[in-house]
């Protein structure tokens, strides 16, 4: 008896696991959207994506699956790729740099990877980039903003590009920390900022490139802080930066540490703005907590601003996903057609195989796409050669654009 | 500052607290049956969810607003579904590992804390990511004029009142009543309580239950304070918690709570006033536990392990 029960409870529990294996490791069905006019004699290529896709980041993962699967759905209908018919193979990185690391070289073993969109973190980019390019694999990123990703590690002072095959159509920290600094200073008129981050690649870079433009502005950073990234709790943090009264905080990270800390500090009557980077752009920041008054720096335009993203958004809409494209949708799209289109070139009416990879990443290189966000190009590191960002305010319960502009450096 | 330093203290006290009432479900446990219940953490979190599911599916909308009303049924709702889990976990998983060697009970809760978060992972709608839990209570802070003003907001005195109230009640409990005696007797020796006729079952699934109902309680009250809860709450408190226990002198209810306030007033303090600041918060709790434990390998309130026939 004692052992039949042992039995039927190791069967419950194996059941139970089984069953989140199936819900966290499933791949989508791949697009096969209606590619049945095409040629597709010569076979399948597959492009991946390693993104977040549950965890507290998947708002945004999500996303970019779907974007992505909406531009390779539209390349099958179109026979864009000549002889091939293209899979989508996306990957959930928990935007943990190790899962996406398992993710990477899952993708880099199966020959007819070509190309991968993501990642979403400079964190896990930092291990996916160098597996992808071991193999010559294509990698763009509609999200990473971390310098030294395409700039090597002393990214400001000798730039030295690290990987010859990671591309990214987002704008680096570089930009985006003076942008938000120019704008706090320059425009809301802020003189004591108290930075805080999550110790995280994206977070930590961030802050600091804010930081020195902060200073260099003439405001005082009155305190540099870190949080840990699955924290809930900041009121130490908060009671350490009131009394050096603060008239904003500059927050390095994302949203699910981002919305509660904004919560906290007017818990605590500190009644100031907090802005961020791209990483709080989501809705969920509102909902975990952020304020009307909060403020955002986003890579590109407004997508409902765009002219060249109207066809994006009438087409996301008309394939009925079941989430929002969220704040990469547009980039991730851009990123994808970038890939889809120097496949185009690099297979031309020929077959591919290993040494058209090289020819690939060239293609890439030599991107001129008119893309959704605007002209889509890379510069000799492989960053993206627009610098455009948007300052978003939180009216209501979202993020509303405020203000477009091009950086320049001050 | 003296304003800092009181605000830091009131820091302190408000995680401790929390910490203090997860930790007694670890303690008691162990006390009963000398297992470290590592799924505990996760009753605390599934509390939570049940709590947020109370408030979304059977509040009256009309009433989701006044929290005399909703602070009742969340904590009545987050605790019966936490004792539910803690009981079942119990006769499911760790009843009929009760005779097995030591270790494979403690792989067990491992394993039932994984299955736990993946199983809201996976079956509470939109739970792959953090969630928002609404307010509960009075919203708004109290700032006591004193310097640059102490705040501390009315969800965090609840918090801290409710855990108190509690841990004392649970410690009368245990100490007056007949089924208190009954769990000190077979927390003692279970074979000598069962010639006694206590039912050594009944007192096990008591425990996990009374543990549960205030790991449940903890739940709310947490996404009360900090209005967001997610499916990795139960891990990472559940980590302090037992440290906290551990601290405290695992198996006792008083070093249970004194070790939680001990894990916040460290982590508030550490924060402010030692290098590293709060980017190393964490390391200090852990620094006082290894120092605590090579002085004192009972913690604070423990007694010294028993050899057992």
């Amino acid at each position: 008896m004692t052992r039949r029960r042992t039995v039927i409870t190791a069967a419950i529990l194996a059941g139970a696991l089984g069953l989140t294996a199936c819900g966290t490791n499933r791949d989508e069905a791949a697009g096969s959207g209606g590619g049945s006019s095409c040629d597709t004699s010569k076979g399948t290529l597959v492009i991946g994506m390693v993104a977040p896709l549950s965890g507290s980041l998947s708002a945004l993962g999500l996303g970019m699956r779907n974007s992505t699967k909406l531009a390779i759905d539209q390349a099958n209908q179109k026979c864009t790729v000549k002889g091939y018919k293209l899979d989508f193979q996306p990957e959930d990185d928990q935007a943990t740099a190790q899962i996406a690391g398992q993710a990477a070289t899952k993708l880099s073993s199966d020959p007819n990877v070509v190309g991968v969109v993501g990642t979403l973190n400079s964190s896990t980019a930092q291990t996916v980039a160098p597996i992808l390019d071991a193999k010559k694999i294509v990698m763009i990123s509609p999200a990473n903003t971390n310098p030294t990703l395409t700039l090597g590690q002393a990214a400001t002072t000798a730039p030295a590009r690290p990987y010859k095959s990671y591309f990214r159509v987002a704008t680096t920290d570089l930009v985006q920390g003076p942008f938000a600094a120019q704008y706090l200073i320059q425009k809301s008129g802020k003189k004591n900022i108290a930075v805080i981050n999550d110790g995280k690649t994206y977070g930590a870079g961030l802050a600091s490139t804010f930081s020195a433009e902060a200073t260099k502005l003439g405001a005082k950073v009155v305190a540099r802080e870190q949080v840990g990234e699955k924290d809930t709790d900041f009121s130490g943090v908060i009671a350490k930066i009131r009394p050096l009264n603060p008239d904003a905080v500059y927050y390095g990270g994302e949203y699910p540490v981002a919305g509660p800390l904004s919560a906290q500090l007017a818990g605590a009557g500190l009644n100031i703005p907090l802005m961020g980077g791209d990483g709080i752009v989501d809705k969920q920041f509102v909902a975990l907590g952020g304020r009307v008054g909060d403020l955002a720096t986003n890579v590109g335009a407004p997508a409902d601003q765009l002219p060249s993203a109207a066809k994006f958004i009438s087409d996301y809409k008309a394939a009925n996903f079941a989430e929002q494209f969220s704040a990469y949708g547009v980039l991730t799209y851009d990123a994808a057609n970038v890939i889809i289109n120097g496949l185009a070139t690099a297979v031309g009416t020929g077959t591919f195989d290993d040494s058209k990879r090289q020819a690939l990443v060239d293609a890439v290189q030599a991107t001129k796409l008119d893309g959704a966000s605007g002209t889509v190009a890379f510069d000799q590191y492989g960053d993206t050669t627009n610098k455009v960002l948007t300052v978003y305010g939180v009216k209501g319960t979202d993020f509303a654009p405020i203000e477009t502009g091009t950086f320049k450096a001050s | 500052m003296l304003s800092t330093l009181l605000s830091q203290i009131v820091n302190g006290l408000v995680l401790g607290s929390l910490i203090g009432l997860i930790a007694l479900g670890y303690t008691m446990v162990y006390g009963i049956v000398q297992l470290i219940n590592f799924a505990h953490g996760e009753i605390f979190m599934v509390g939570a969810y049940g709590g947020l599911a109370t408030f979304t599916y059977l509040l009256p909308t009309a009433l989701k607003n006044q929290w005399y009303f909703a602070l009742p049924l969340l904590l009545i709702g987050g605790a019966a579904v936490s004792v539910l889990v803690a009981v079942a976990m119990e006769r499911l998983a760790y009843r009929p590992l009760r005779g097995a060697p030591r270790l494979a009970p403690l792989i067990t809760a491992l394993g039932v804390s994984v299955a736990l978060q993946e199983a809201v992972r996976v079956f509470y709608p939109n739970a792959t990511a953090a969630l928002p839990f609404p307010v509960i209570f009075v919203p708004g802070t109290l700032i006591i004029p004193l310097g640059d003003g102490i705040p501390i907001r009315y969800s965090a005195m609840l918090l801290v009142v409710v855990s108190l109230v509690l841990a004392y009640a649970l410690n009368s409990f245990v100490e007056r009543s007949r089924m208190g005696r009954a769990m000190r007797a077979t927390a003692q020796d279970p074979d000598v309580a069962r010639l006694m006729g206590i039912d050594p079952d009944r007192v096990i699934v008591l425990t996990f239950a009374l543990g549960g109902a205030l790991a449940g309680v903890g739940g709310i009250l947490y996404g009360g304070l900090y209005n967001t809860i997610n499916i990795d709450m139960g891990f990472q408190n559940g980590i302090f918690a037992f440290t906290a226990a551990v601290l405290g002198g695992i198996g006792s209810i008083r070093g249970a709570v004194v070790g939680g306030l001990a894990i916040g007033l460290v982590k508030a303090l550490g924060g402010q006033y030692l290098p590293g600041g709060t980017a190393y918060d964490y390391v200090w709790i852990f620094v006082v536990l290894i120092v605590v434990l090579v002085f004192r390998p009972q913690g604070f309130f423990g007694e010294t392990e028993r050899v057992r026939a």
